[in-house]
């Protein structure tokens, strides 16, 4: 069986990597990259565990050939943090108890920064549709929306 | 003496129907040996699957926990949660 | 309130396993990999009840990449009893069958065989090329017709426990239990009011997001290690033991960081076919399910029938309650009907009951604990029950419950009579709270009602260690499922008097540390936190010891205070208190490390309540009902953490309104899985729910030095009934089978419409 070759860009590094015509993104990042902050839950793109950007679009990578990832940017979990500096969204998910068994965790962060990066003042409603393809089981999702509701106005003040 | 209760139909199966019985004994261990003299084998089935409740405290197990003289112990259906 | 001279409990500090968990960095159970490890995948039966005749595997095992195959016959046979397994009480004969068919096939998803090869592709490959001929049985789904004479029977040595006289019929009936208390025809007697109706509920799947994984490596020498995503560690070792015949000292099992259990991972599924599979091929083995065998053949908690009747006096008194109910357990016996038929009436205080159970075999996967298992079946029957006394009696339904709430020397239907219990001090607090105080909104209906879960304690060992600057690791050995690193280091900042930051918790596996009963029964904060307690009074005694050295004098004249040791008295002499710190610098010279052990088997949990209000609408066109306020009144003992207290609230009825309006497991005719995946079993959003209010009720647990008692499992008791019941206020229509979803709402509602018409 004869791989591809792919050239992409993984959170701003260069990447190269060989896989099979098959092979999903996801098991490229988890089983050929290490990435294994991006979780998978279902692989058929119902729980949103696998969240990343592709091209700043929010994609179940569970749902993506990693063939397809040829020339894109991708973003991952692994690359939401700013060096040693938490993204705002990581601090306040710790701070507010937004998560519980922490599985979910990865994929609730990379989709809420994709809604944030889209729409400064989001609405409690919005919020929730955005997020809507992401299961998390243990929380109820009060303190996660509470969690983006608040780092979103936290990032408004800070552009203002 | 403690009051020992065990459930209707576990009393049904293994101690003629009667729910309440009067038994003397320091810890449970001793509270069982006794009711196993009165009704042979019912002993193996309490130390098997049962947990025991004294005065309302529910034990998982209590082979050797202290019984007082007025003490209420209920052997009840072993528990597991989630 | 309660925890208001304490230093640390109470706050809501960051968990310690917060940054590894927001970068993607932690661990879970796939997330582990061996160099050369080989691939597991498992053949599971297409068929809901089949005879095995034969499984040819020799082609699958010629299969280039294929280095081990198994079935059954790698598995020893188990003696037909209950015996204890890491403290799990168990028929290995089941247990080893539901890990692997042996004569049969008992449901749509059991495991056959299963293969380890060097890719998933070749795996998957050799799966197909295994030959099982089968001869289809026929089989049964609902409990109901399990009971049946008739019915298809699953086990042929399967005999009733708990009939006098027992009975040598072939049966589906595993158990039968009856409770008694005072005289049901004579409190019958004396009812102005009775309602009796029968109500269903639907199999419901715990729904963790992470999908059982397991990591096995077995070497020549007869070592194990198995890295597995767990409640219990330590029960894995126990099955895998007793399953295999290895000595527990020779598997050492690491919890994995865990995504997710609510009591389903309390079980054994492929820990034993990966050692078994590494054992043969002599690679380490990964294995990891995919969410539709996560469903198939996983979980979930028992579906039911139950029959109850309520009789209440005029002025609000129930004076009678009678209940059956028969639940199902799955392909083997072992459902929840125990704790079912005990919690069912247990918040009231009633003369006369009388409470029947069925433990009942179909060909379902084997049910596993789901949160306060049980208690939430019972609790919709019974709480829907007492909504309709409400209703005929024109009384409020949280003064009926006040009127007839249990309370310290009410005598339980099950024998104990409870000590100090908050079922009035949580009625009154959800009486009180803004949501029932506020009226209901035009076009919204509200529901009320309540929910009892025991609480478990049982065994913890825990260890306590200071290092050479003064900074202290805690460990225990229970998995970390929803923030009780925090809990413990909490605890222990408190009893040692140093800073939160200063305490490391950390989880041992199970060749690090003593034994620790599952991670279940909200046990983990009040047992395992009674152990690290104990374990850092234990290193208090000896730090006592190195300055009472220091200062040459007695050990008692020494105390601890606020992280210091101190002479006792002025008499003792006049020194200088001593850090921890400055202790933990001269450990060498003063006896060697400072460390504190503990190890406990923790009685007095404390029962919990739950009290839950919901207001809601309805779409009389498409039956969808949409929770506009939800708040989960519960006595918490002392909240140690209270942000990961209301997570536990607002996450249990996130599940609970999920189990009330969409999961459900659907068989076809075959009796095969319908709905195996997340798109058609309906768990809940974030668009389906609205902010869920909390109330912690804070009355301490006298069993424990800080008050703790268990809050994960109450909140998943009420939902079902406070939905169904303000269903039934917005609708007139009375459900009585889970989950209220939209078709069977809409089609109760046509129902009604000609009806409402001619009236």
């Amino acid at each position: 069986m004869s791989k591809l070759h792919v050239t992409t860009t993984i959170n701003g590094e260069p990447t190269e990597f060989l896989c099979d015509a098959r092979e999903t993104m996801l098991d490229v990042l988890r089983d050929r990259l290490g990435l294994t902050g991006t979780k998978e839950g279902c692989g058929s793109g119902d729980c949103g565990a696998c969240s990343i950007t592709v091209d700043g679009r929010l994609v179940c990578a569970c749902l993506m050939f990693g063939a397809e990832a040829e020339g894109s940017q991708i973003g991952t979990i692994e690359g939401l943090a700013e060096g040693e500096k938490l993204h705002p969204l990581q601090k306040r998910f710790i701070e507010l108890a937004a998560l519980q068994c922490g599985i979910c965790t990865p994929g609730f962060l990379v989709a809420a920064k994709a809604l944030l990066d889209r729409n400064k003042n989001p609405t409690e409603t919005e919020v929730r549709y955005w997020l809507a393809g992401n299961l998390c089981r243990c929380t109820g999702y009060d303190k996660i929306i509470r969690a983006v509701m608040d780092v979103a106005a936290e990032l408004r003040g800070a552009t203002r | 003496m403690a009051k020992v209760v065990l459930t209707y139909s576990f009393a049904r199966q293994f101690a003629g129907g009667k729910t309440e019985h009067e038994v003397s004994g320091q810890s449970i261990r001793h509270l069982v040996r006794a009711l196993d003299e009165r009704f042979p084998g019912i002993g193996d089935r309490l130390n098997e699957d049962m947990a025991v409740a004294i005065d309302g405290v529910i034990h998982q197990n209590a082979f050797l926990e202290k019984i007082a003289p007025d003490s209420e112990v209920c052997f009840i259906p072993a528990l597991q949660g989630g | 309130m309660s925890s208001q001279h304490y230093k640390w409990i109470g706050t809501r500090p960051n968990r310690p396993d917060g940054a590894d968990k927001v970068t993607g960095r932690a661990r879970f159970g796939a997330d582990f990999n061996m160099p050369g490890q080989l691939v597991g995948k498992v053949l599971r039966s297409p068929h809901a009840h089949a005879r095995i005749k034969s499984i040819d595997t020799s082609k699958a095992e010629a299969l280039h990449g294929v280095k081990a195959v198994v079935t059954a016959k790698d598995f020893p046979e188990q003696p037909n009893q209950i015996v204890p397994a890491g403290e799990m009480q168990a028929n290995l004969r089941d247990v080893t069958r539901n890990v692997m068919a042996r004569e049969k096939a008992l449901y749509d998803g059991h495991a056959v065989a299963a293969v380890a090869a060097t890719t998933s592709e070749i795996a998957s490959e050799a799966l197909a090329l295994i030959k099982v001929d089968y001869e289809v049985l026929p089989h049964v789904i609902d409990v109901d017709d399990a009971m049946k004479d008739g019915a298809p029977i699953l086990h042929d040595h399967l005999r009733t426990d708990g009939l006098t006289p027992p009975s040598d019929k072939p049966t589906n009936i595993a158990k039968r239990l009856e409770f008694v208390k005072g005289d049901i025809a004579a409190g019958l007697a004396k009812a102005d009011v009775v309602i009796e109706r029968e109500y269903k509920t639907a199999a419901v799947h715990q729904g963790y997001i992470e999908p059982h994984a397991t990591l096995a490596s077995a070497t020549e020498d007869g070592q194990v290690q198995v890295w597995s995503t767990t409640q219990g560690h330590f029960q894995v070792r126990g099955f895998c033991s007793r399953l295999l015949n290895i000595e527990t000292s020779q598997i050492r099992v690491t919890a994995t960081e865990i995504g997710g259990g609510f009591g389903g991972k309390t079980v054994v599924y492929l820990e034993p076919v990966a050692i078994r599979l590494s054992q043969k091929s002599g690679k380490p083995v990964k294995m990891v399910m995919e969410r539709s065998e996560v469903f198939r053949a996983s979980g979930p908690t028992s579906g039911g029938t139950l029959r109850v009747k309520i009789g209440a006096t005029r002025d609000g008194r129930i004076v009678a309650a009678d209940t059956t109910i028969a639940l199902q357990s799955g392909a083997f016996p072992g459902s929840p009907v125990g704790p079912a038929c005990m919690c069912s009436f247990a918040c009231y205080d009633i003369d006369n009951i009388k409470v029947i159970g069925f433990d009942v075999v179909s060909n379902r996967p084997k049910v596993a604990a789901y949160r306060a298992p049980g208690a939430p079946i019972a609790a919709w029957a019974v709480e829907s029950t007492i909504d309709l006394v409400a209703e005929a009696l024109r009384m409020d339904p949280i003064d009926l419950r006040l009127k007839n709430a249990a309370r310290k020397g009410t005598k339980t239907h099950y024998g104990p009579t409870f000590n100090t219990i908050g079922m009035v001090e949580t009625l009154e607090a959800a009486k009180n709270s803004p949501h029932y105080k506020t009226p209901v909104k035009p076009g919204h209906a509200r529901g009320v009602a309540a929910g009892f879960w025991f609480n478990v304690g049982a065994d913890s060992s825990a260890a306590a260690h200071v290092g050479e600057d003064g900074t202290v690791t805690v460990i225990s050995g229970n998995p970390d499922i929803g923030g009780s690193r925090a809990s413990l280091a909490l605890m222990a900042a408190e009893t040692l008097g140093v800073d939160y930051d200063k305490v490391r918790p950390v989880i041992a596996d199970t060749s690090s540390i003593g034994f620790n009963f599952v991670t279940g029964g909200s046990r983990v904060t009040f047992a395992t936190g009674l152990a690290v307690v104990n374990a850092v009074r234990d290193m208090i005694e000896n730090l006592k010891g190195r300055a009472a050295k220091i200062w040459e004098v007695e050990p008692d004249a020494v105390i601890w205070e606020n992280g210091y040791a101190k002479p006792a008295s002025s008499n003792v002499g006049k020194f200088e208190p001593l850090s921890l710190a400055q202790l933990a610098a001269q450990a060498g010279k003063t006896g060697g490390p400072i460390n504190g052990h503990a190890q406990l088997n923790a009685q007095g949990a404390g029962p919990g309540f739950g009290v839950h209000i919901v207001d809601l609408s309805v779409d009389r066109d498409t039956g969808i009902v949409t929770v506009e306020r939800y708040t989960a009144a519960q006595d918490v003992g002392t909240a140690i953490h209270p942000s990961y207290v209301e997570g536990q609230l607002q996450g249990g009825v996130a599940q609970g309104v999920g189990w009330a309006l969409n999961e459900e497991y659907i068989y076809d005719a075959k009796g095969r899985l319908q709905n195996a995946g997340f798109l058609d079993y309906r768990m809940p959003v974030a668009s389906d729910l609205p902010m869920i209010e909390t109330v912690l009720v804070e009355v301490p647990n006298p069993s424990h030095p800080y008050g703790v008692r268990g809050v994960g499992e109450v909140p998943i008791v009420p939902p079902m009934a406070a939905i169904g019941n303000a269903i039934a206020r917005a609708t007139e229509v009375r459900m009585l089978d889970l989950p209220m979803s939209p078709p069977r709402l809409s089609a109760a509602l046509d129902a009604m419409a000609p009806k409402r018409a001619a009236e």
